[in-house]
């Protein structure tokens, strides 16, 4: 009885070892990447980066028509999908009594696991094969990406908010149209932020479907129906081109795009901290 | 008096079409945009196919040569079992690290270190699948060419599996970096699972005398079919996973690979390396045609994944109640 | 004493109710309730829980139907016009039908201000002076204008239990409604607010028709013009609030007010 009990004692505190052990394994890699961009991409930043557009082989240059063509691809991609994000986690969250609402929450989070190369692709024959390659090709499938996330944390954070102030709003006699957006929606701003922010963090890291529907651009922006540069394909053909100067703006971009992603994280942490104030 | 009562029931009269009806059926319209996307998917996928799908037809994915020069033949067979054995390798790397974090998340560690390991975890989730690959080609390659394979080798060599002609990248390399990749979901919605294990039966087990692990071990088999939904979760993510894998398995088409060192090719991974540079139609045709039948894969996958999911949370759930 | 007498007399009748029953599904909570409410008076319905008063009062602004599988059937005139024809816009009616919960539920993502001025915003009111004029009058009308003049801008939710409920009661009133239906108001309060919120339901009622719910015999007595007993979703007795706790005619109304049930 009692080397039984001491067999299950040994096995418990090996278990326990091996449980953090899977922890601190996972970890490893976690800070050798991080180490790696914040290093090599140190190396890569300087004013040029910043102010220089992308260089030609040999040439010194920066990612600043990158940065310019990434930001306005994000905010063409937001419009299109934050909208129909945030109605649709209306709809699932005010109206959640429609035979609709269970095929659509189930669609969303399906929509989410689509490998995003098959979305690029989607854009590709919808929207590339009309206009050609362009910021509009990209910036479409982006949304479509955005959707579900921004869906999915819409619906959380207006069923957050009590049933009582929805009842309090009604008996005063306000439509409920205006209960839903001037009321209840105002209530859960905090987590529709949120949920945007985690949108643009995800769709700017997002480099396949923008390979198969924009290309690669060298130039400063110039038109929607025209490609634009982007930080995270560069990243991706510079690391796999053989030249040097491209191969440290890979790591600066790599840097540039980790912070981006890591303010964003840190800051929706900080926004959901703060209780809710009921 | 009968005059009094209409002109006062004008005050409370309904219009015509009332806000409330517009904006409901307003917002229905942009959550059905989601089930209109999807189908549109799959027939625009379908119509970017459709040369190859005449020219091939079902065949398609039993095909095994890949000829854009000279006979224009397509076939993606061996594209899915480089995207079946990759994933494979990142389940049997991914899924114990996993489950391990899971279960620490969920059982060894206390509610305000859980925020924080949980947060660490999510920042593996948050990096980029490029920078994966960027750090993959110059810092992972390296060090399992140097430092790794070769002890392998020389353990493992006698098997065809281990002997081979070692560069560094390859299909071992994706598939480590995949399961790197794939612990964050895999992970989370573990957690997410066995957290949801009413306290009552860990509680019954406690009592009679149980160890920790004891205890895991029991809460573990009442999450279980929660727990494969999220390993198959997983696969679901590995199987799509594009541009890490492409920057490091190598890109040869090749039916089998010669090893697990040698270089070979995923669906996900020939779309991404090939697509802006395909010259024919047929070309083009066949590189949509890779990308429907991932679409249809990876579908698949994640639908029986979040059915399982989330039947067994409901499950659990219902107990917990009765 | 005989002034009001006479006065109430005269007073008309805000509700006739005829024949209203209610279901939760299948389950039917009020059965056949007949009853008119007079014209600015205080009138009080009681009865053990369950016993359908809640449900009552949710029938009067049709706040009753929003809950899914909930069902109505009967006729509530109001001001002589049936509130269920099909033709009446429900929200219109809650416009003139105030309603005050049980648990206080001002809006907490918004300031003090906002709370009052929000009804008055949403249906239409844009002049910024007139707004700030029925803010300040409803405010003093529940007695918090002193109380939070210099802080108008704090968050609705950052008062006192007692002010919260106060507050919305201003909210129902800058709306200007005829009726104010209370549910329950101060049986989350403590007993000096609640004083507070029963001596303001006395001025109220000089201006509206007030119908309370409770489930404290005393508040009723204390409170109301007219007491209304009800049981298992009957109405059982109904008259003066003097009448029914001095001399009850039905043999259940003095079960329950000498604590005969739980």
């Amino acid at each position: 009885m009692m080397d039984n009990y001491r067999i299950r004692k040994i096995k418990d505190r090996l278990m326990r070892i091996l449980v953090w052990s899977s922890l601190i394994i996972a970890m490893i890699p976690l800070f050798s990447i991080l180490l790696d961009v914040f290093v090599n991409g140190a190396r890569a930043i300087d004013m040029d980066f910043f102010l220089l557009p992308t260089p030609t082989v040999g040439e010194k240059g920066g990612i600043a028509n990158a940065i310019q063509g990434t930001l306005i691809t994000l905010g063409l991609a937001s419009i299109i999908g934050v909208p129909i994000g945030i109605m649709s986690g209306i709809f699932l969250s005010e109206y959640h009594d429609s035979k609709l609402s269970q095929p659509v929450r189930f669609i969303n989070d399906v929509l989410s696991g689509f490998p995003s190369i098959v979305v690029g692709i989607f854009g590709y024959v919808l929207i590339v094969s009309v206009i050609g390659f362009s910021v509009i090709a990209a910036a479409f499938s982006l949304a479509i990406i955005m959707i579900p996330i921004v869906t999915r944390t819409t619906e959380e954070s207006l069923r957050m908010v009590p049933v009582a102030i929805r009842e309090a709003a009604l008996a005063l006699g306000i439509r409920r149209w205006k209960t839903i957006i001037f009321i209840v929606l105002k209530g859960a701003r905090k987590g529709v932020i949120t949920g945007i922010l985690l949108a643009l963090a995800r769709i700017a890291g997002e480099s396949a479907p923008v390979l198969v529907t924009m290309g690669y651009w060298r130039w400063w922006f110039s038109g929607l129906n025209r490609p634009a540069s982007n930080i995270a394909l560069n990243i991706y053909l510079f690391a796999i081109s053989p030249f040097e100067n491209w191969r440290t703006l890979a790591w600066g971009s790599a840097l540039f795009l980790i912070l981006m992603i890591l303010g964003i994280s840190i800051l929706v942490r900080v926004l959901t901290r703060g209780k809710y104030e009921w | 008096m009968k005059s009094k009562t209409s002109f006062s029931k004008i005050v409370y009269l309904k219009a015509k079409i009332e806000g409330d009806e517009i904006f409901r059926l307003v917002s229905a319209l942009f959550a059905l945009a989601t089930i209109l996307l999807v189908g549109l998917m799959v027939y625009e996928l379908t119509r970017g196919s459709w040369l190859s799908l005449q020219k091939f037809g079902l065949w398609f994915i039993m095909g095994t040569s890949w000829d854009p020069v000279f006979t224009l033949n397509f076939g993606a067979l061996p594209l899915i079992l480089g995207t079946l054995t990759t994933s494979a390798i990142a389940l049997a790397m991914g899924v114990p690290i996993s489950i391990g974090i899971g279960l620490l998340l969920s059982e060894y560690i206390p509610k305000r270190l859980g925020f924080f390991v949980s947060f660490m975890v999510e920042l593996l989730a948050a990096i980029p699948s490029v920078i994966y690959g960027l750090w993959g080609i110059f810092v992972l390659i390296p060090f399992l060419r140097n430092n790794v394979y070769p002890y392998i080798q020389a353990v493992l060599g006698s098997l065809p599996l281990f002997s081979g002609p070692i560069y560094g990248g390859g299909v071992l390399t994706a598939g480590i970096v995949l399961a790197i990749m794939i612990i964050p979901i895999i992970s989370s919605v573990s957690r997410d699972v066995l957290s949801a294990v009413p306290h009552s039966q860990r509680e019954a087990v406690i009592s009679l005398g149980a160890t920790k692990w004891e205890t895991c071990k029991i809460v573990m088999s009442y999450a279980k079919p929660g727990v494969i939904g999220a390993i198959i979760l997983g696969l679901g993510r590995a199987i799509g996973e594009t541009m890490a894998v492409t920057m490091l398995i190598g890109n040869k088409f090749k039916v089998l690979p010669s090893s697990f060192f040698d270089a070979w090719y995923t669906m996900a991974a020939i779309i991404a390396n090939e697509f802006t540079e395909a010259t024919s139609d047929v070309y083009v045709s066949a590189l949509i045609h890779v990308g429907l039948t991932l679409f249809l894969i990876s579908l698949i996958v994640n639908v029986i994944a979040r059915l399982i999911v989330w039947r067994t949370l409901r499950l659990v759930k219902g107990v917990s109640r009765g | 004493m005989v002034n009001r007498q006479k006065l109430e007399a005269e007073l008309s009748y805000k509700f006739e109710i005829e024949n209203l029953n209610a279901w939760f599904g299948s389950k039917q909570v009020l059965k056949s309730i007949n009853m008119k409410i007079k014209e600015k008076a205080i009138t009080a319905i009681i009865g053990p829980s369950g016993c359908g008063k809640t449900t009552l009062i949710r029938c009067l602004n049709r706040m009753h139907e929003t809950i899914p599988d909930a069902k109505v059937s009967g006729r509530v005139l109001f001001n002589e016009v049936n509130i269920y024809d099909r033709d009446v816009d429900p929200v219109r009616i809650r416009r003139k039908i105030g309603m005050i919960f049980q648990k206080p539920n001002p809006f907490p993502m918004m300031s003090i201000y906002d709370n009052v001025a929000i009804g008055l915003k949403l249906n239409g009111v844009k002049d910024k002076r007139k707004i700030d004029l029925i803010v300040e009058k409803s405010l003093r009308m529940v007695g918090l204008w002193d109380e939070v003049k210099d802080e108008l801008n704090k968050s609705g939710a950052s008062l006192s239990g007692g002010q919260q409920q106060r507050l919305c009661i201003a909210r129902a009133l800058a709306v200007e409604p005829e009726v104010l239906l209370m549910d329950e108001p101060t049986s989350a309060l403590d007993p000096i607010s609640s004083a507070k919120i029963e001596i303001l339901t006395r001025e109220l009622a000089k201006d509206y028709t007030i119908i309370i719910v409770t489930h404290n015999m005393q508040q009723a007595a204390r409170v109301s013009d007219y007491t209304a007993f009800l049981y298992l979703g009957e109405l059982i007795e109904y008259g003066p609030t003097r009448q029914i706790f001095e001399n009850p005619k039905n043999e259940l109304t003095e079960k329950y007010l000498t604590g005969g049930f739980g």
